[in-house]
């Protein structure tokens, strides 16, 4: 049974996906919701992003610092942080990050609405919840997650040089040219934009587990908590798939 | 002719059958609803009378049978078509349904605001009308949580009459109102009837507001119609389950 109801989750999810698509390329277009949406997200999980990026920003260098003394490579160190933070860190926690906030957050609104009907008074008004609920969202979150990485990416390096000048003092901007000496835009620009793939996984799997709810509140729990366990798991796979992928394209 | 067929009977249900599982809720319901014509659908609870509404409007698919709505076969349609045709329909949700995030006015602007090219303004003038109609005009910027159950329904009924539709699908519309209240959307369905030519399905365990409302009342038992005719007819019927849900429900 946990295998058929295993197929039956991807089918519906692949039903799923290809409505969305539909409604993605279609007239009407749902620009004031989408912009609704963009602000949703962006705004509420911008502190939440830039306090993990500072706080990876600090471990990275007390981490790091030690190892790069001993082996007499400690003027590496802005180079690590910089690196570190741009190439894997900041995309990561920034999709597992919005993961948690915007997966639960979709997951139970779009749950609470099929419980109470409001889904199907979308329907019956001729409405479809597809394009108005669900691609809004979904190209929200590919379009937000990028920026939300940056935003992680500068508060880790902020933090990151605050943290290294405390120890020894540098100026900011010695830190950045330093960090970014060696830096390409392959370094940048394909891990910042991988980061469009976690928004499209969390967009899908949490409007996709809100809008199949049943059973209530209860239901309305399990959405979210599904939404957020299955877009955690989805874009770490996709994360060790993308990296992989990128390192072959951008080597 | 083909406008002049659809005008005569813009609901028509022919051998509609719907399980969920092992459960027949529907078993073969055959249905036919005048232009202008308010039909009660009762019956007990859980016999498929709400389930009966969300097939005419498409929320769910039939197992078998035929729904014509405004002379067109609606199952199987595509989504494009059907929505087309819902907006000629307006639904009242046995719990409203109104979109939580929004306020009352603008639950009922919603529709109007999707399917119509009406200014701002109209649109608003237009929803706080309706909300007039229905005695909400004091309730305009609350949420659907600050107001009551009752208080719902009434602005469901408005956002269902907004895109002024032909055919009404009312699902329990006076069911947990006061007595003055349910009286007085009793007669806002009449005056629909009478002024617009509104055609009503209207499923319903009061009684008394279908006897005001109704042209004709519909009783299921065991998913199908066990009688129909006016409420005198009922009365009539020497059915022992007809009697004893009219004594029960009076």
């Amino acid at each position: 049974m946990p295998l058929v109801a295993f197929v039956e989750w991807f089918g519906e999810l692949g039903q799923f996906c290809a409505r969305v698509a539909r409604a993605v390329f279609s007239r009407p277009f749902e620009l004031r919701e989408l912009v609704r949406q963009l602000d949703e997200i962006g705004s509420k999980t911008a502190p939440l992003v830039a306090l993990a990026g500072a706080a990876t920003g600090v471990v990275l260098f007390l981490q790091t610092r030690d190892s790069l003394t001993r082996f007499g490579a400690k003027s590496l160190l802005p180079t690590v942080i910089v690196f570190s933070l741009i190439r894997e860190t900041g995309p990561i926690i920034t999709g597992l990050i919005a993961s948690g906030r915007v997966g639960a957050g979709i997951g139970a609104e779009l749950g609470s609405m099929r419980v109470t009907e409001q889904i199907d008074a979308m329907e019956a008004s001729a409405v479809d919840p597809y394009r108005y609920l669900a691609a809004t969202r979904i190209l929200a979150c590919i379009l937000m997650l990028p920026f939300l990485a940056l935003v992680a990416d500068f508060s880790g390096i902020v933090l990151g040089w605050l943290a290294n000048t405390i120890a020894d003092p540098i100026s900011f901007r010695l830190f950045l040219e330093t960090g970014t000496r060696q830096a390409t835009l392959s370094d940048f620009l394909p891990p910042t934009f991988r980061t469009a793939v976690f928004g499209l996984i969390i967009g899908v799997v949490a409007c996709f587990q809100g809008m199949r709810t049943t059973g209530g509140t209860a239901g309305v729990g399990r959405a979210a908590t599904s939404s957020v366990v299955l877009s955690s798991l989805f874009v770490i796979l996709a994360d060790v798939l993308l990296v992989r992928l990128l390192l072959v394209l951008f080597p | 002719m083909k406008n002049a067929a659809q005008k005569k009977t813009p609901v028509v249900v022919k051998g509609l059958r719907k399980s969920f599982g092992k459960q027949t809720v529907l078993n073969g319901i055959d249905l036919s609803v005048a232009e202008g014509e308010t039909v009660a659908v009762l019956g007990r609870s859980g016999g498929g009378k709400s389930v009966l509404l969300r097939l005419l409007i498409g929320l769910q698919q039939p197992d078998s049978g035929s729904i014509r709505i405004l002379d067109e076969e609606t199952t199987g349609l595509a989504t494009e078509e059907l929505n087309a045709l819902r907006k000629k329909m307006g639904f009242l949700f046995q719990q409203a349904a109104l979109y939580d995030s929004l306020t009352v006015l603008q639950n009922v602007e919603f529709p109007l605001s999707r399917h119509t090219r009406m200014p701002e303004g109209q649109r608003r003038e237009r929803a706080q009308d309706l909300l007039q109609q229905v005695g909400m005009e004091h309730d305009f910027d609350k949420l659907p949580s600050q107001i009551s159950g009752g208080m719902q329904k009434r602005v469901g009924l408005a956002r269902a009459l907004a895109l002024d539709p032909e055919i009404l699908l009312l699902d329990e519309p006076t069911t947990g109102l006061d007595p003055i209240t349910a009286g007085e959307i009793a007669k806002l369905i009449v005056e629909l009837q009478e002024k617009r030519k509104v055609t009503s399905i209207v499923v319903t365990h009061d009684i008394h507001a279908a006897k005001i409302f109704s042209n004709r009342l519909v009783l299921l038992r065991n998913g199908n119609i066990l009688v129909e005719g006016s409420f005198e007819d009922l009365q009539k019927s020497r059915e022992e389950f007809v009697g004893r849900f009219l004594a029960d429900a009076a």
